[in-house]
């Protein structure tokens, strides 16, 4: 499943960043904050407007990411 | 080595806690500036250290990467590797990494490391780590990276003997170079994870407060009612405040000025001292108490981590009108003065975000535009309690910031809509650690933008004070002349040919003259207004605020509260957006949709005042 659409409070396991374009520097920059394969994440809040952004915790930091980005990040979500 | 100087640059991951460092270090002495023709920011500052050797220490913007994608990354790499142009390579590099957070911050220490230059690691942020119950093994981190790592804790005051020490020694020697590819790059991760394996002990992810904070900053409900109520205090605060202290040094000023009246003899000298500077300059000087107390605030809000918060909240919203949430931060640095928010859209990196961003930042209503507003709304406005609360000149200044918001917004949209690259937009934004804010660096930022402020004052705004006095004063009325001096001066007939473009508006020969030196600094209107309606005889009693009651209407002062809102901004703030954006095309574009919105607005408000009140 997508990080976008992992419900809140739900923790899951990344398996890739999808490159929406030739050399997206937006997956780039995901892989560089550290979106890799194996890397537990949680979903920790959605914002208050169309649960957009979401709010990810992946290792001991949080982004906030739009939901077109967190599309690009493929999970596998964990109990 | 050990004479002369070290240069000493540090880098480090944003909110790592390196400018609290680099305060610590300096005392704050810094010297800013810009890279020659980017606007990536250079700081440097120099002590002695123990041994008598100057450490002259450059500090570097936060990154996460040397990915070369964004032009501040770029810069970071080439000054450390000394390939950028007139800045030579440092005699080491200072790695800053927060405790709390290795996992992030911990690859770019090795990206640094493949550098193949000197490095220190400082593990920053030591004390509160040890709260959280995180156990690092440093003798073995340092055996592993093969650097030599020291604790510091740049918010307390010796935090940073350790480092000192470190950098006062040998200088230690360099890894090897590493060849920067794709695969390599990937290989890091793993790198960390290994590393973090087998030297720190984390107990849970997340600092608890972190958990418990969030719950109700960042809930769709709550979170936005308390930001709303965050705004409101902090707008509130200024006025009651900052109000009674600049009334204070107002009632200063006069006593002075009275006193020079007695002392000097009656003449030109007399005039320029009591009228020209004393009146002038002192109400202008008067508002530094409120414009401290609005910096406060926001330096405290972004000491403590909430910013990003409010920034994520607005996001969506901000989106729709074609800004980013990581526009609110600069955007809210412009209450203060648009230049120092100008500069900070370099944070942005999508450069369509950045220039809307830039465009629309003069519309917030900045520090130099409260002494107008407190003289307009303190002569006009009544002293009422509204709801047994709230007070209604607080209301009409309240009302004001809105109307700025409201129309940063409006061109936002417009702006989106006129774009033809519809490409997607990043969002990508860290939410640090709240942080208990530190007396230290919000007196280190207080300081620095009062003097600021006292500069413009005694620089820029004496000399058109001083101008504006001239031309009020000279020259004299011809003999057997009826009716006030100032009609035959030069200030008078100026005002008068101003007025025909500004008659509309609601306003008087007086206020189209005082937008002239506004222009170069806005508070200095209040300045012209004093010191015209102080040559002209007018402000003998009950003070300047008398002076306009005296001589306009309130659908004037309507009017002008409006045009203040929307007019075209100061030169230096035109300045910089020419030197941020490296287009005169900007400017143009930001000064003209700026003077139509402003007459648009005020005619309309003065027309209909007109009608009603």
């Amino acid at each position: 499943m997508r990080l976008s659409d992992l419900p809140k409070g739900a923790s899951a396991v990344v398996e890739r960043v999808e490159d929406t374009q030739a050399n997206d520097p937006i997956a780039q920059r995901l892989r560089d904050l550290g979106f890799v394969a194996g890397e537990r994440v949680r979903l920790v809040a959605h914002g208050p407007v169309g649960a957009d952004p979401v709010l990810v915790q992946i290792g001991y930091t949080r982004f906030a990411l739009r939901r077109a980005e967190a599309a690009r990040v493929t999970v596998q979500e964990v109990a | 080595m050990s004479a002369g100087t070290l240069r000493i640059a540090l880098v480090g991951n944003p909110n790592c806690g390196k400018t609290a460092l680099f305060n610590q270090l300096t005392g704050g002495r810094q010297k800013v500036a810009n890279y020659a023709g980017v606007t990536v920011e250079r700081k440097e500052g120099r002590f002695t250290a123990p041994s008598g050797r100057v450490l002259q220490i450059l500090d570097l913007p936060g990154t996460y990467s040397f990915d070369t994608t964004s032009p501040d990354e770029q810069i970071t790499r080439d000054v450390l590797e000394g390939n950028y142009p007139g800045e030579a390579a440092p005699d080491l590099i200072v790695c800053v990494a927060d405790a709390t957070n290795l996992r992030l911050h911990l690859r770019f220490v090795l990206e640094v490391k493949r550098l193949g230059r000197p490095v220190v690691l400082a593990l920053n942020m030591m004390d509160t780590a040890r709260r959280r119950g995180i156990e690092i093994d440093v003798a073995e981190l340092q055996r592993r990276l093969g650097l030599p790592v020291v604790e510091t804790v740049a918010v307390k005051r010796g935090g940073a003997r350790a480092l000192i020490e470190s950098v006062d020694g040998e200088v230690p020697s360099a890894a090897p170079a590493m060849p920067d590819d794709a695969s390599s790059r990937a290989g890091l991760h793993a790198q960390v994870r290994e590393l973090l394996d087998a030297t720190v002990n984390m107990p849970r992810a997340t600092a608890a407060l972190d958990d418990a904070l969030d719950r109700w900053a960042l809930h769709p409900v709550f979170g936005l009612m308390i930001l709303a109520v965050v705004m409101f205090l902090v707008f509130q605060a200024v006025y009651s405040i900052g109000k009674p202290m600049s009334d204070e040094i107002g009632v200063g000023f006069d006593w002075i000025g009275a006193h020079l009246a007695i002392w000097l003899p009656a003449g030109p000298l007399q005039g320029l001292l009591k009228d020209g500077i004393c009146t002038g300059l002192g109400t202008v000087l008067g508002f530094l108490p409120e414009i401290l107390v609005l910096f406060f605030f926001i330096l405290t809000l972004e000491e403590s981590g909430y910013l990003p918060r409010a920034a994520f909240l607005l996001d969506r919203m901000m989106l729709s009108v074609g800004l980013t949430g990581r526009s609110f931060i600069p955007l809210l640095s412009s209450f203060a003065c648009a230049i120092p928010g100008i500069m900070g859209t370099r944070s942005i990196q999508d450069p369509r975000d950045r220039l809307t961003t830039i465009l629309v930042a003069p519309l917030m209503t900045c520090s130099a535009r409260l002494p107008v507003y407190a003289l307009l709304i303190g002569a006009f406005i009544p002293m009422h309690r509204v709801m047994g609360i709230f007070n209604l000149q607080g209301l009409v200044l309240f009302a004001l910031y809105v109307a700025g918001i409201l129309g940063a917004m409006l061109v936002g949209w417009i702006i989106k809509h006129m774009r033809k690259d519809r490409s997607e937009h990043a969002l990508l934004m860290e939410l640090p650690s709240y942080r208990m804010p530190q007396p230290r660096d919000v007196a280190i930022g207080l300081w620095e933008r009062g003097m600021i402020f006292l500069k413009r004052l005694t620089g820029v705004i004496l000399a058109l004070t001083v101008i504006m006095w001239f031309i009020s004063t000279f020259p004299s009325p011809p003999a057997g002349a009826v009716g006030p001096a100032i009609d035959y001066s030069i200030a008078g007939y100026l005002g008068r040919g101003l007025q025909y473009i500004f008659a509309p508006l609601g306003f008087n020969w007086q206020i189209s003259l005082s937008l002239i030196p506004a222009f170069a600094a806005r508070e200095t209107a209040v300045a012209a207004l004093a010191t015209v309606y102080a040559v002209g005889g007018d402000a003998e009693a009950g003070g300047l605020a008398h002076a306009l009651t005296a001589n306009f209407s309130l659908a004037t002062a309507l009017s002008l509260l409006v045009w203040f809102a929307f007019a075209p901004q100061c030169m230096s703030t035109l300045a910089v957006i020419r030197r941020e954006t490296n287009s005169w095309r900007n400017v143009v574009i930001s000064f003209s949709y700026m003077f139509g919105v402003a007459y648009a607005a005020s005619l309309i408000t003065y027309q209909v005042a007109r009608l009603f009140l």
